[in-house]
């Protein structure tokens, strides 16, 4: 029985994902593609959850759902102009675009389907918090440290590319 | 869990000199900012020293997700002589920029993506040290940022960074999906001969992903805009790190994690390789600005360091690892001398290049050396460098040799084209380019170890032979 709710869950949950998706990318009025961005990434968050990934689900709603669309809003925010109703703009390869989305679809669809998939042998852990912190800190310490890097990087990169070009400050000196 | 921190050593040190040097930055007064470039180029000869010492000291890290064998070594030494010779040759050019502390820094945190890259043995661990390396760059192509060109080089490098990224991810995360492991040894242990459909599309777009990093037709189209956007000593090391690195990982990937899958990439590999090298050389001919004569140029180069992968042996790990090296001078001769010239001329026009030869001798000689080097032609050190790539594949690849051969003739027409208009052209302003010390020696360096390698290359290859032998150990 209960597999049949999961698998009710799942067909629900990609399905929103799909159409949400697609309405992120034909709608015109770029405030409404990130609404419906936002309804894509909870979404994301479901499917996490049916795969017992309570943390990833919670990380997803979080950071994605949250922090990114927030931070979406808030570019729309800035750079406001009058009209909204076409500031999610299409260029005329909509023909083209499609086929080659189809032929990309029906090509890795169809090695999907052919292939069987065999699924993990072990089972998912009852607390993944705990697991992924150890193993966060002890075997995968140096994509963690390198992680904390780069995300240095980005935020002195961010600062730098942003920050206001003062005139005496364009010469050195 | 014991862990020897010793063979950490570099990227610890390295990691440690990149977050010193935005600190000095902040506290140095402006002024005197451009020692900031001493302090960089005599930092990363530290670690280079350091680098070169744990030459002997191999070994993996937490469980195979850090690998530190000869092969990483290698690369990793190749890194830091590129940076070392970048950041020699790009100081006036940063005074005038600006901002030295962001961008020296900004330079070594991209150096340090490079040597995570090169010991990575998890996916996990590939696509952060690729991803530290991308961000860091991105920064930097854009760093001219009141200049329209340079933006929108930054602009087309993010999309086409992140979309390749994606394309990447992708791949990785099908491989994974398959095989269950995200370790390239214990991917190697579960593919076998015959794959599934699934894991065979993984393969495609890793191929996919890894050709946008070295820049292979058809993957090449933001090569020549963000190659001649970019800050010139940006482009140099945009040309020789990112895309040595790209390779490190890009053998490790395939020899390493699918070698029962070789039957199948080998020939996709051969044919990207020839387009390459075709495309990469044709439509450098029409070129007219030297930037983007040498992108197209770094494309075809990246082309035949491409050849080295289709036998996966180790003698064609050798081959890259070889060019991969003589390559760092090659470019760096040529793009330094681009660099300077831009900063006393202002253009990067090939026909305001009329006449070098008689205002700064060493400045044309250099080019010539550097342009012929990565043309082939036999007393210099790519002459060597396609020998022993090519030597892998004239048994069954004899077209693919071919090619080879045929472009690498097409190419000297464009690069004789640029020494015939510094050498037989009148210049139209007489002065003569003075050159300042750091620039000269580091001119000096590439040329002398463009003609070194290429007279005398038995010890480099000796060590070569040693790192490539050190890749099958595990």
């Amino acid at each position: 029985m209960e597999g049949i709710w999961t698998a009710v869950a799942f067909y629900l949950l990609a399905a929103t994902i799909v159409v949400s998706a697609l309405l992120v990318v034909m709608l015109k009025n770029i405030v409404h593609s990130v609404l419906w961005l936002a309804v894509c990434f909870v979404s994301m968050g479901g499917l996490f959850l049916t795969l017992d990934a309570d943390f990833l689900a919670a990380v997803q709603v979080l950071v994605y759902a949250g922090a990114v669309c927030i931070m979406v809003v808030f570019g729309i925010m800035l750079i406001q102009r009058g009209n909204m109703g076409s500031t999610n703009l299409f260029n005329n390869q909509t023909k083209a675009a499609a086929g080659v989305v189809a032929l990309v679809l029906v090509v890795c669809g169809y090695l999907a389907a052919t292939t069987p998939w065999a699924s993990p042998a072990f089972a998912v852990p009852e607390k993944t918090v705990e697991s992924i912190a150890e193993i966060m800190l002890t075997k995968y310490v140096i994509p963690f440290e390198v992680a904390a890097i780069l995300l240095l990087v980005a935020l002195v990169g961010a600062i730098f590319l942003a920050k206001e070009v003062k005139k005496a400050d364009a010469h050195n000196d | 869990m014991n862990v020897d921190l010793s063979l950490l050593a570099p990227e610890i040190a390295l990691a440690v000199l990149g977050l010193g040097i935005l600190v000095l930055g902040l506290l140095i007064p402006k002024g005197s900012r451009h020692g900031l470039g001493w302090v960089t180029a005599l930092g990363l000869l530290g670690v280079l020293g350091l680098t070169i010492a744990g030459w002997d000291n191999q070994g993996t890290l937490y469980e195979g997700i850090f690998i530190v064998d000869r092969y990483a070594i290698f690369f990793k030494i190749t890194f830091l002589t590129a940076a070392f010779l970048v950041t020699l040759g790009c100081m006036r050019y940063v005074d005038e920029m600006g901002d030295q502390s962001e961008y020296y820094s900004m330079m070594l945190f991209a150096t340090l993506g490079m040597m995570v890259l090169a010991s990575a043995g998890d996916f996990m661990t590939l696509y952060l040290g690729l991803e530290l390396m991308t961000i860091a760059f991105i920064v930097l192509v854009c760093y001219r940022r009141t200049e329209t060109r340079s933006v929108e080089a930054g602009i087309k490098y993010v999309l086409l960074a992140g979309m390749s990224s994606a394309v990447l991810l992708y791949g990785l995360s099908l491989v994974y999906g398959v095989t269950g492991s995200v370790t390239i040894y214990e991917v190697g242990r579960a593919v076998t001969t015959e794959p599934v459909p699934a894991l065979i599309l993984g393969v495609a777009m890793l191929v996919a992903g890894l050709g946008f990093k070295i820049s292979a037709v058809p993957f090449h189209m933001w090569t020549p805009d963000v190659y001649e956007g970019a800050p010139t000593p940006v482009t140099s090391f945009l040309a020789v790190g990112s895309k040595a690195a790209s390779f490190a990982i890009l053998l490790r990937v395939f020899i390493a994690a699918l070698p029962g899958l070789w039957a199948h990439w080998t020939m996709l590999v051969a044919i990207l390789a020839a387009v390459t090298i075709i495309v990469g050389n044709l439509v450098a001919i029409p070129q007219t600005n030297i930037k983007r004569l040498l992108a197209y140029s770094s494309i075809a180069q990246a082309g035949y360091i491409l050849v080295g992968l289709v036998t996966a042996s180790e003698a064609g790990i050798k081959g890259v690892m070889f060019y991969a090296f003589l390559y760092v001078f090659a470019t760096i001769g040529a793009f330094t001398v681009v660099t300077y010239f831009y900063n006393v001329t202002g253009s990067d026009e090939i026909k305001d290049y009329a006449g070098l030869s008689q205002r700064s001798p060493l400045m044309a000689a250099v080019m010539v050396i550097s342009m012929l080097s990565m043309a082939g032609i036999p007393p210099l050190a790519g002459f060597v460098g396609k020998f022993y790539l090519f030597k892998t594949i004239v048994d069954n690849y004899l077209w693919l040799a071919f090619i080879g051969l045929i472009m690498s003739m097409v190419s000297v027409y464009y690069y004789l084209r640029v020494a015939l208009v510094m050498y037989r052209d009148e210049p139209v302003d007489h002065t003569p380019i003075s050159l300042s010390g750091p620039v000269a020696l580091t001119l000096i360096i590439t040329m002398m170890a463009t003609l070194v390698l290429g007279i005398y290359p038995g010890p480099l290859s000796e060590v070569v032979n040693t790192a490539a032998h050190s890749f099958f150990l595990p």
